[in-house]
């Protein structure tokens, strides 16, 4: 039945070596608990959360440490049990390599749960209590992205979903979480979809896993079948890089484009990852937050490569120490996969809700980056392989003169970072890294902008006051001087003493006014009374503890 | 003949009435070209182009009574959008009026030290520092536009220049060429040579 599903191509895109059998080898590896978790309070796109504990306090596991601020965001749980030992900034998985507030958690080795819930049936809730009960548990796009995933489960009233799809392609070479999750997990993996599509009212959903992956579909299948569901369907979809990003797996399955700038809402489409689909089943139905996820280990690197649970805000070094250390052969070590992970300087920085692989490079295995590159020979190469169907020679130009109006109109934003056009140069040109940069030059020049125009409105205001109160004094002067004038030919006395009585009698008003007024220490509780009681009692007390 | 005057002087009044009307009704307020130099300047107001703000110098520049090329702040970037906004060409920054900054600072009021006269207060271009007499005075940072025009008037040199600090949600990638690795366009004609 499936196979009948009619497939639909994207353009470009590559065969890349998949080197995902270097890490499938064995069954996911055990949660370990490390001698310290560091969880930064940004961990998903939007507003950081906000730490609602402070340095000393105890722990459990499972209890929120930081809340949600704002729309976009969500809460923060402790992983294990413990004390918060500090609050501080320490290095993170960014491409920068720079610091973020952190919450650091000591464990106490008991790993002792906060009360849950009792289970919960998610056919008896409404779509509204589910996605609070899965923003609640922390829960973000596990793919990678990061984005909490209530509100992708929150269309509005007037957008009918035609389909949810799930993203099971995990089209990176060396990255096998999801598809090690779909064998193992795949029950939770099938739960998750039915409460995403309750939650949705989605009218179809499919699940695209890439034909490389037949245990994992296997599992799926059985999975289905088990559980006697017959509407979802499982579609094997071509190995073809970037099949698993968003716009691709979309236009693969459904035929559908998401506009440019848009959202695959925008075309009745909602699409969420497998690995999240499997925490939302934790969440919904045992009240679980996200507190751990399964990260690949991979790599020549690597002594003993595969895939773990790992608690998020594991310091990566303890991880790999934990799982046998590195091989001397480590050339660099990289966040995420080979084609669109950063760099990492350092392996002293903690495990992050969107960190699924860390990534060894060995001596024997390609790196690019050392290698010089050379002018464009306008070969096309890149355009060719650009699944979005943009022009990457012509981004470079723009990017490398630095003309980031220009750029935008080659549509730069609509660039997913797959790194195909890097891979493919016959110059070796970094193309991606120019893109990345041209982004972040434009987003800090509208930063820029948007200060200047306040900047602007503030001295604006400011001259306007300054008008204002030359103006009103000039006015008073002008008042006192009229007054002088005719004050010299009526009696000044007089005028004075009207003044005083007026004073005077303002004075008066307000005083019986304050009178009439109901004092803030009437009509109190018979609490706040006895408070209010004890406080003046410790005041005498420490008089008295003074004098003598 | 009389008939073509009448019709003709009857049409100049027609449309003298309509022009005269479209005239007031459709009238641009303001100068156009001074609001859209206005947008380009970085609003600092630190009157290092010799002019009392931004505005005034984006109108003297209007009325060409002024170099594009007087603002520190806005630097090389600045001028090249000015210059493509009026058709000019682009020149070096005026070192009479100071030269470009390379990061960006604000400036920091150490509070221990402040004696609370609000002279900064007066010079501060767009209220971005709070205080009231014989109170301590602090810089809402977020809002200051480093334009140090607040550090010559304190009586007790209590405030200080600090760079802004980058942080994750304001960090750039660099650019590939900076790097160096690379053979560039430019240094291809060299090669080619």
């Amino acid at each position: 039945m499936q196979s009948k599903h009619k497939l639909f191509n994207f353009h470009g895109g590559l065969h890349l070596p998949g080197h995902k059998e270097i890490s499938t080898g064995q069954a996911i590896g055990d949660v370990f608990i490390p001698s310290r978790l560091v969880l930064p309070l940004q961990q998903h796109i939007g507003e950081s959360s906000e730490a609602t504990v402070k340095e000393g306090d105890p722990v459990l596991k499972g209890q929120i440490i930081a809340k949600a601020n704002g729309y976009v965001s969500v809460p923060l749980h402790a992983p294990t049990s413990g004390t918060v030992s500090q609050i501080i900034e320490q290095p993170v998985p960014h491409p920068s390599g720079l610091s973020a507030t952190c919450i650091v958690i000591k464990p106490d080795g008991k790993d002792e749960w906060i009360d849950l819930d009792s289970s919960a049936d998610y056919r008896q809730m409404d779509p509204s209590a589910l996605r609070n009960r899965i923003r609640d548990a922390g829960i973000v796009g596990l793919g990678g992205a990061g984005f909490p995933s209530f509100i992708k489960l929150n269309p509005g009233a007037k957008t009918a979903i035609d389909e949810l799809i799930i993203n099971a392609a995990e089209c990176e070479p060396y990255i096998t979480c999801d598809d090690m999750l779909m064998r193992e997990r795949a029950e939770d993996v099938i739960n998750g979809i039915r409460i995403m599509k309750h939650a949705l009212q989605a009218r179809r959903c499919l699940i695209g896993i890439e034909d490389n992956k037949p245990e994992a579909h296997a599992a799926l299948k059985d999975a289905c079948s088990k559980l006697g569901i017959d509407d979802i369907e499982i579609i094997s979809i071509p190995t073809l890089y970037p099949a698993g990003g968003e716009k691709q797996l979309i236009k693969v399955l459904t035929g559908k484009e998401s506009p440019s700038h848009g959202l695959p809402l925008d075309v009745g489409v909602v699409c969420q990852n497998v690995a999240t689909a499997a925490a939302i089943y934790q969440a919904v139905t045992y009240n679980k937050p996200l507190i751990s996820r399964i990260v690949t280990l991979t790599g020549e690197g690597i002594k003993q490569p595969g895939n773990h649970e790992v608690l998020i805000g594991t310091p990566v070094d303890e991880w790999i120490t934990y799982c046998g250390g590195y091989h001397d052969s480590i050339k660099r070590l990289v966040m995420g996969g080979p084609m669109m992970g950063f760099n990492l300087g350092t392996d002293k920085i903690p495990i992050i809700k969107t960190s699924n692989c860390v990534l060894a490079f060995g001596e024997g295995e390609a790196d690019a980056q050392e290698q010089q590159a050379m002018p464009c020979i306008r070969c096309g190469a890149c355009m060719d392989v650009c699944p979005a169907q943009l022009l990457p020679q012509q981004l470079y130009w723009q990017a490398y003169a630095r003309d980031f109006d220009k750029i935008q109109d080659y549509n730069l934003f609509d660039c997913i970072e797959c790194g195909c056009c890097s891979y493919v140069c016959p110059s070796q040109i970094p193309l991606v890294q120019y893109y990345r940069f041209a982004k972040t030059e434009i987003w800090a020049l509208e930063r820029d902008k948007k200060k200047s125009d306040r900047a602007r409105l503030r001295h604006e205001f400011r001259l306007e006051r300054l008008e204002k109160e030359k103006k009103e004094r000039e006015e008073r002067m002008r008042k006192k001087k009229a007054a002088l004038k005719t004050g010299k030919d009526e009696k000044t006395k007089d005028s004075k003493k009207d003044a005083i009585e007026a004073a005077l009698e303002r004075v008066r008003e307000k005083q019986k006014k304050s009178q009439t007024q109901t004092k803030n220490i009437d009509n109190l509780s018979a609490e706040q009374q006895k408070k209010i009681d004890d406080i003046d009692a410790r005041r005498n007390q420490e008089q008295k503890d003074s004098t003598s | 003949m009389l008939e073509a005057i009448l019709t003709m002087s009857l049409l100049a009044a027609i449309f003298g009435v309509i022009l005269g009307y479209v005239a007031t009704r459709f009238r641009i307020k303001g100068d156009p070209v001074v609001d859209k130099i206005d947008a380009i300047l970085p609003q600092t107001q630190c009157g290092q182009c010799s002019f009392p703000g931004c505005r005034p110098y984006a109108e003297a520049i209007a009325k060409g009574e002024a170099d594009i090329n007087q603002c520190p702040p806005g630097g090389e970037a600045t001028i090249v959008a000015l210059a493509d906004l009026l058709g000019l060409d682009p020149k070096p920054l005026n070192p009479e009026n100071g030269i470009e900054a390379e990061e960006k600072t604000v400036v920091y009021i150490d509070e221990k030290v402040c004696i609370g006269c609000t002279l900064c207060i007066q010079a501060c271009p767009v209220d971005a520092i709070l205080g009231a007499a014989k109170q301590m005075h602090t810089v809402i940072a977020s809002e200051c536009t480093g334009c140090d025009l607040c550090i010559p008037p304190c009586p007790v040199e209590c405030i200080h220049i600090i760079p802004v600090e980058e942080d994750i949600s304001t960090w750039r990638w660099p650019s590939p060429t900076q790097a160096g690795a690379e053979i560039t366009p430019d240094t291809q004609t060299t090669v080619t040579e």
